[in-house]
């Protein structure tokens, strides 16, 4: 890190580029590319701790981990994001309320920094770096290997029920029922208005105790080219919604393959293309359990309102497990995750609104996904950005961190 | 089960392979320069599945040593079931002409050195027992380039070697494996510019090694688009290659 630091200008530390704005980018800059470093450096798979390099991916990770009946304690949406990023990025999955977020669970890990020290971070141990590190976007220095505490699993399948959710007053009514089951997320029609603002299918779902140890197969399918950007729109997107809402083969309960349960989308890679060479922007918030209903019918709304589409509208309850990461996104009270496709002004017009709701209701956005944050907005969602800003490694620098501290540092 | 003995386990392609070895239950010898580097890939293998694996430090280039360090090699891993061959050095062509030493160097270790490891190896290999042995070749081997000669000679000379001891032991139970890549992106080709479509990862080198090895075949280009690509590189008329910048 010495040498590079010699040869001037900052540098971001980038994964798998999995985060969908610009977290981990550096315009005219320079990345720190870390697939390389996916070594497992220890594995005690009678207790189910590994120890592994930051560039490994969950992927690679439960392909390894799950034929020995263990499995990642809370995992994103996507296999394909390396170990680092995740903890970078404080990741959830769909367990936040028995869980929390991935950080919980880092039971060690080792951060190398430009003054050329190379520390072992924990709850115990650099206390104050760890804190910074665990959804510190990768800016207080490079993330060298994580150990990880697993999820025993005595099958690689999940029993899921999959149900119709008429409003957003059925989601929290439902909800409420499904607190035995550790994973549960809803799919929201973001077009639907009115009395039927909220209608979707809700899912939950829990580790099989019988089934097979076997292992997902690698993509199949692949979007080879960007497809026009017209070809998602309010129309087709009304269309998929109405048909996907009614699939009458997912409703019930099902035995289903982690890979299908925790990852649906990896079936496509490079999926994003769908969205034509302008590409999508993504709003992830979370507004605090008193205000939730209200806000997030607001949310909805507007979404509605604006005629812009989304597939992937993903609605979820966040526990009060804390997280020991000063800039982790979760707080007690509801996400809700959707993209846009991107039209440019009244796209970002949208989002800017979205975040002033969000905001006023005091909650926050997700780093991770965003890349229109307004400074403003950051600061007052994360308050002790300073904290981590104290700790970054003066040779790291990404964009997003340059957008949503710049005057103030 | 498997033994599997490797020179160059520190090489991306060389680990990429391993780690689907290691996901059968291989055992390892592991032989290279860096002996953290070795203790790593070790690490890592064990993790993944390998029954054990086991390091040596050896130069594999110093070739005067190299009869002494394959008795060495056998006396503390006993008789491998299959070998690879995995190490090697890309120099700059450019500087190369200039230095005769570092020329010297890519000839040696990417030639010479290898031949010797496997006439050693296979001189005290036990008559009838299954070996297979995969060298790491590469496509710069099937002509000679002007932009890239002496590294596509030595392998180009490998490619040779390797062909006469797969006819010699054609009807045996040793069989061979010469593997030709094109552009991987690996710490070898760290300082060269990548993108398009023609540069693969270690692993995508791995999974068809590890395909190959499987299926008995005696030459894999990988990815695959490279045996068109070369068939036609080789055909080419000298009138038509002379005026070609590769």
């Amino acid at each position: 890190m010495n040498e590079l630091a010699a040869d001037g200008g900052p540098l971001a530390v980038y994964g798998r580029g999995r985060s969908y704005g610009d977290v981990c980018l550096n315009d005219d800059g320079r990345l720190i590319l870390m697939d390389g470093l996916d070594r497992f450096i220890e594995a005690d798979w009678e207790r189910g701790r590994v120890r592994v390099e930051a560039g490994l991916t969950f992927d690679e990770l439960i392909k390894v981990t799950v034929p020995r009946g263990w499995f990642p304690p809370v995992t994103p949406g996507t296999k394909f994001v390396t170990l680092g990023g995740a903890v970078a990025n404080d990741v959830h999955g769909k367990n936040h309320e028995s869980e929390g977020t991935l950080g919980r669970h880092v039971t060690r890990m080792g951060l190398a920094r430009s003054s050329g020290d190379v520390f072992v971070l924990s709850p115990e141990e650099n206390v104050d770096l760890f804190a910074a590190t665990v959804g510190g976007l990768g800016l207080t220095g490079v993330i060298l290997w994580v150990e990880l505490q697993l999820l025993p699993i005595r099958s690689a399948f999940m029993e899921a029920e999959t149900f119709a959710i008429s409003n957003l007053e059925a989601f929290f009514g439902v909800d409420e029922e499904s607190r035995d089951w550790p994973y549960t997320v809803a799919w929201v029609d973001c077009l639907a208005k009115g009395r039927r603002l909220g209608r979707g299918l809700f899912s939950r779902g829990r580790h099989a105790e019988t089934g097979a140890l076997t292992v997902h197969d690698d993509p199949k399918v692949s979007m080879p080219i960007d497809v026009p950007g017209a070809l998602l729109n309010v129309h087709t997107i009304g269309l998929f919604n109405g048909i996907y809402r009614r699939r009458p083969w997912a409703l019930g309960r099902k035995t289903v393959h982690y890979d299908s349960f925790f990852y649906p989308l990896d079936a496509i890679a490079s999926w994003n293309r769908l969205y034509g060479r302008r590409g999508f922007f993504q709003h992830q918030s979370v507004v605090p359990t008193k205000n939730a209903e209200v806000t997030t019918r607001r949310l909805l709304e507007l979404t509605a309102e604006h005629g812009e589409g989304s597939f992937l509208v993903v609605l979820k309850r966040f526990g009060d497990r804390p997280s020991p990461g000063i800039l982790s996104f979760p707080m007690p009270g509801v996400t809700l995750a959707l993209d846009f496709p991107n039209r440019g002004q009244s796209t970002e017009h949208l989002l800017a609104q979205m975040s002033d709701v969000v905001m006023a209701a005091g909650g926050r956005l997700y780093p991770a996904k965003d890349a229109t944050m307004s400074a403003e907005a950051f600061r007052a969602g994360y308050p002790r950005w300073r904290e981590v800003e104290a700790k970054r490694d003066p040779i790291i620098m990404s964009d997003f961190w340059r957008r949503v501290t710049k005057d103030a540092i | 089960m498997s033994r599997v003995l490797v020179l160059g386990a520190a090489s991306a392609i060389a680990e990429a392979y391993a780690r689907r070895r290691a996901a059968e239950g291989a055992h390892f010898g592991l032989v290279g320069r860096r002996e953290d580097r070795l203790a790593a890939v070790a690490a890592d293998l064990r993790a993944r599945g390998a029954k054990s694996a086991e390091t040596a430090v050896a130069d594999l280039a110093a070739i005067d040593g190299i009869e002494a360090a394959a008795l060495n090699v056998r006396a503390r891993f006993g008789d491998p079931d299959e070998i690879v061959i995995a190490y090697g050095t890309l120099g700059t062509q450019g500087e190369a002409e200039r230095d005769l030493a570092l020329a010297r160097r890519i000839l040696d270790t990417n030639f010479t050195s290898a031949a010797l490891w496997l006439l050693a190896l296979l001189k005290d290999h036990p008559a009838g027992a299954p070996l297979t042995v995969v060298v790491i070749g590469s496509v710069a081997g099937d002509r000679g380039r002007a932009s890239n000669f002496i590294y596509g000679a030595a392998k180009g000379g490998l490619d040779r070697f390797v062909e006469g001891l797969a006819q010699k032991y054609a009807h045996t139970a040793v069989r061979f494996v010469l593997v030709k890549p094109g552009f991987v992106d690996t710490p070898m080709t760290a300082a060269i510019a990548k993108g398009g479509p023609l540069w693969a990862t270690p692993d995508r080198v791995g999974r068809d090694i590890h395909r190959a090895a499987m299926r008995g075949r005696r030459v894999v280009y990988t990815p695959w688009f490279w045996r068109p690509i070369m068939a036609i590189i080789r055909a080419l008329p000298w009138f038509i290659f002379k005026r070609l910048k590769i």
